[in-house]
């Protein structure tokens, strides 16, 4: 990151070395992007808006795994479980409190309850001593069991609402406000609100892992046991860090309430399910936030055209892809792309490309059948 | 007395095919360190090669099973050699890689074949016992899971390969100093464990529905087990199966099966909250300590 401009200003707050994008072009780009965003509904119309309103509510998962994985190591198939649980707390406390208050009072609690669903299972995990691996485990079995109970739950009654199976909860319009003083949320201002949402939580979140405590998840992220020893309480860290991942992917789970009106296990909990946010991020780039987020809207994009045309392949290709971007490029497209402008900033376009190849050659050739070194040791020498 | 026959038998059962589920991921996952997400749906393709076997080629059923253990191992190295090679070194890389493998081959199953096979009948007949009839095939099943433990200690303490793989497992770099070719190892090791979980497949194609979305039940199943049992492969698999079966059978009995799973979830949690390494790390401690206090 040695090129990148020193953070001053206002703007600096949202700048450092665990973002990619600093400096008047990349702010330039961001304004740009927002203001093509607001301008999006007027141009293609409402039934498009929409669309684009379910991709934007995938952004909030892929923010979610992205702060949780790409910045404090912890691989979770967990985080659309907590998107769901959300989903579906909204829509209990919706159906119960059937009122514009009840309606606001909902939006908190289903945030909270995403976080305090993450934070009872972190303590159990991160306080139970269990390691990175069986966290990934954990979460996803989690999911899955989450999945087993949704699709037989169909006569279980939370107040007055039933969780439905298969088929479900769905609730009506919201309507936000308290007393005489109410807004009904419809298309295409639940649209604008989204797209403010999100934007606000990037920022947020780019604010808060360049901070101290973002240093903080990153040495965690690079050696756990080297920032025990340095003094900080990594279990405790880790659990605030999945706890806000939690309600990050409980404000996904409102949105996508808002957007849809309704919410089933298969949506949320399948395996597939799990594994989206995954891809989502290893594709985009799992250290850095702007990545998943591109890499969200377009898979999503992709996945639903895909499955229009397509239905029984779209799966597939989602499979297929995760594969593909951990062999090929284990970094994700957005910091390979950077690497790419770089370096032919570096070599000039013509120099470049033979290097390049040359270097790529080389890679293939030892992979498939070159020296093999005794140990890791002499393989670190060999770069 | 007759509900806990019943219950004796829905123990059998609960315990033979989390052993049964558990064995090839516990073997991968204790020497290689891969932790394998598709291993519920190399369980599957066990089950769907023996119903193929068996109403597609017209086989016994003995050889259904024997084709469907010969194709899930051919399938495991195939994995091997082209995905799981890359991301050695690099756990949640292989992670993601084969929780894409697994989106990949149950869809493409239900592609391939549809929703639902043709169900294989199950060997051996029933006995009775007043109200009640069990099929015999449950106590047979319990038999297998047992005879594939003591198939797999045999396999690490008695043979070759058992002790180029410990040997891996305990210092890879002087393994491969003193000739281990460790790359073989750990393609050998991907086969067998896939070779097992293509046995698991084929036992239980009789007794339930074959669907390609049936591994997700397995791979819970097979994590728990791994989970609860802790480092050691045979005797870990082997108590935690027998643990974890007696709760499912009881809560599967009670409460049906839904809560079955998550109570086993729950016990889970519960035991890597206290016994960190599970149950083998516990008994390994106390081991320790009855040997200190004997000296």
């Amino acid at each position: 990151m040695g090129t990148d401009a020193f953070p001053t200003g206002v703007l600096g707050r949202f700048e450092g070395p665990n973002t990619v994008g600093s400096g008047t072009r990349f702010w330039a780009a961001l304004a740009v992007t927002v203001v093509a965003l607001l301008a999006y509904p007027s141009v293609v119309g409402p039934f498009a808006a929409g669309q684009l309103t379910r991709y934007l509510v995938s952004a909030f998962l892929a923010l979610s795994l992205a702060f949780v994985w790409g910045y404090a190591g912890i691989l979770s198939f967990g985080q659309n479980a907590f998107y769901g649980l959300s989903g579906y707390a909204f829509a209990v406390v919706v159906g119960n409190l059937a009122s514009p208050l009840g309606t606001t009072v909902g939006v908190g609690v289903a945030i909270l309850f995403g976080a305090l669903s993450a934070l009872v299972l972190g303590y159990f995990m991160f306080y139970g001593g269990v390691r990175d691996v069986y966290v990934t485990i954990t979460t996803l079995v989690v999911t899955i069991v989450l999945n087993t109970y949704g699709k037989t739950a169909s006569q279980v009654f939370v107040g007055s609402v039933n969780l439905g199976g298969d088929t479900g909860v769905g609730i009506g319009e919201i309507t936000l406000g308290a007393g005489p003083a109410t807004y009904t949320l419809v298309q295409p201002a639940t649209y604008y609100v989204i797209v403010a949402v999100l934007l606000a939580t990037y920022l947020g979140l780019r604010a808060l892992v360049n901070s101290d405590f973002g240093r903080v998840m990153v040495a965690i992220r690079e050696d756990e046991d080297r920032a025990e020893m340095l003094g900080y309480d990594v279990k405790f860290r880790k659990l605030v860090v999945f706890t806000i991942g939690g309600g990050i992917a409980g404000l996904g789970g409102v949105t996508y309430m808002a957007w849809g009106y309704s919410i089933t296990p298969e949506v949320v909990f399948s395996a597939a399910a799990a594994a989206y946010p995954v891809v989502w991020v290893s594709v985009g780039g799992r250290k850095t936030l702007s990545g998943p987020i591109v890499a969200a809207v377009a898979i999503e994009w992709l996945r639903t055209t895909a499955s229009v045309q397509f239905p029984e392949f779209a799966k597939i290709g989602v499979g297929v892809l995760m594969i593909a971007s951990i062999l090929l490029l284990p970094d994700g497209v957005v910091p390979g792309l950077r690497g790419a402008s770089r370096y032919f900033d570096r070599h000039g376009l013509a120099d470049g490309s033979r290097l390049a190849i040359d270097r790529a050659r080389r890679a293939v050739g030892r992979r498939v059948g070159g020296p093999i070194a005794v140990d890791e040791s002499s393989e670190v020498v060999q770069e | 007395m007759v509900n806990g026959l019943n219950l004796a038998f829905q123990y059998l059962q609960g315990f033979s095919v989390l052993v049964l589920a558990a064995v090839g991921l516990a073997i991968i996952f204790g020497i290689m360190g891969v932790i394998n997400l598709a291993h519920g749906e190399f369980i599957m393709v066990g089950a769907y090669a023996t119903v193929f076997g068996y109403h597609d080629l017209g086989l016994p059923l003995v050889a259904s099973m024997a084709l469907a253990v010969g194709v899930t191992a051919a399938f495991g190295m195939v994995v091997e050699r082209l995905l799981i090679k890359r991301t050695y070194g690099r756990l949640f890389d292989s992670m993601v890689v084969t929780l894409g493998l697994s989106l990949v081959l149950s869809q493409g199953m239900l592609v391939l074949r549809g929703t639902s096979e043709p169900s294989v009948p199950t060997p051996f007949g029933t006995i009775s016992y007043g109200a009640f009839s069990q099929s015999v095939y449950r106590v047979a099943l319990a038999l297998a899971a047992v005879a594939v433990l003591v198939g797999v200690y045999w396999l690490f303490t008695r043979t070759e390969y058992g002790i180029r793989a410990r040997a891996t497992i305990q210092d890879e770099g002087t393994a491969r100093a003193l000739g281990v070719r460790t790359e073989r190892v750990y393609s050998t090791t991907f086969a067998i464990g896939s070779a097992l979980a293509g046995l698991a497949g084929a036992l239980l194609a009789p007794i339930v529905s074959v669907t390609p979305t049936m591994g997700g039940t397995y791979l819970v199943k097979s994590f728990v087990v791994v989970v609860v049992g802790g480092p050691s492969v045979v005797l870990g698999t082997g108590l935690s199966g027998g643990l974890l079966g007696a709760v499912d059978a009881v809560v599967t009995n009670v409460y049906g099966q839904t809560a079955g799973s998550i109570v086993l979830l729950v016990v889970t949690v519960v035991v890597i909250r206290f016994f960190q390494d599970g149950v083998t790390g516990f008994t390994d401690r106390v081991r320790d300590r009855l040997a200190r206090e004997g000296t």
